[in-house]
């Protein structure tokens, strides 16, 4: 299972895993959308531990999660950001939008 | 320069392979004895260039996909990725920081981050023939050599 939710007091932290690319994109923005919709959390933390390879096919995953939250009044922030995704998250400058903390 | 080795692969525009091209890229470059970082970067570069050619070279089909891996004496790496599909009509707005042709699947950062693990990159597209990405990586010495 690449992803698992756990939701508190309208907090949803989603810890993600395994390989970001763009063949598991796609399954992992459907699945985030699922949870966002039956959970509607308003703040919602993307823990990125157990990724342990992403390409900007993550950012694009990213940034439409963030969308999604900022569209309904939410917020996010993406934590536990192993060394080879920072990069790619740095190469992006993608801190300056969304609040991150990296490994 | 002449290469001290190198390998071809091809393989289907399957999203399915982006994983296999990137870790193959990581067992050549093994011989290198690079650092996590360094292969975390190829990994990386190789990733995108297959992504694109999957996601953009062939939008209606599946096609032929070709990356080739070569070693230098001087510990440079070179990574090559090649198709025979649509081509890029504009190969500078391509390279430009969130440009993107693939909507909101896509981040538009390919190239920026292709540009930013490597050392150099050429971008060589003909409209209908086809689009090969060139990246030159040298990786550092290290005292046990090869």
């Amino acid at each position: 299972m690449p992803l698992t939710c756990q939701t508190e007091l309208r907090s949803m932290t989603a810890r993600l895993s395994g390989e970001i690319d763009h063949h598991a994109a796609r399954r992992l923005m459907r699945e985030l959308d699922q949870a966002i919709e039956s959970r509607c959390p308003r703040t919602l933390v993307l823990d990125l531990e157990g990724v342990s390879f992403m390409d900007s096919s993550g950012i694009a995953v990213l940034l439409r999660t963030r969308r999604r939250m900022l569209e309904s009044g939410g917020s996010m922030e993406v934590v536990n950001v192993p060394p080879q995704a920072g990069k790619v998250l740095r190469a992006a400058n993608l801190q300056k939008i969304v609040p991150i903390s990296f490994l | 320069m002449k290469p001290i080795n190198q390998v071809k692969l091809e393989f289907d525009s399957r999203s399915a392979n982006e994983g296999f091209a990137r870790s193959a890229a990581a067992c050549f470059a093994a011989q290198l004895d690079p650092t996590l970082e360094e292969l975390g970067d190829i990994k990386t570069a190789v990733s995108e260039a297959v992504t694109n050619a999957i996601v953009h070279a062939y939008p209606e089909c599946i096609g032929r996909v070709q990356l080739r891996l070569r070693l230098f004496e001087d510990n440079t790496l070179e990574l090559s990725v090649k198709d025979w599909g649509v081509g890029i009509s504009d190969p500078r707005q391509a390279r430009e920081p969130l440009f993107t042709t693939g909507g909101a699947e896509r981040s538009g950062m390919g190239f920026t981050i292709m540009e930013s693990f490597t050392d150099s990159l050429r971008l060589r597209s003909t409209p209908g023939k086809g689009t090969t990405v060139t990246m030159r990586k040298r990786l550092a010495l290290r005292e046990r050599g090869r």
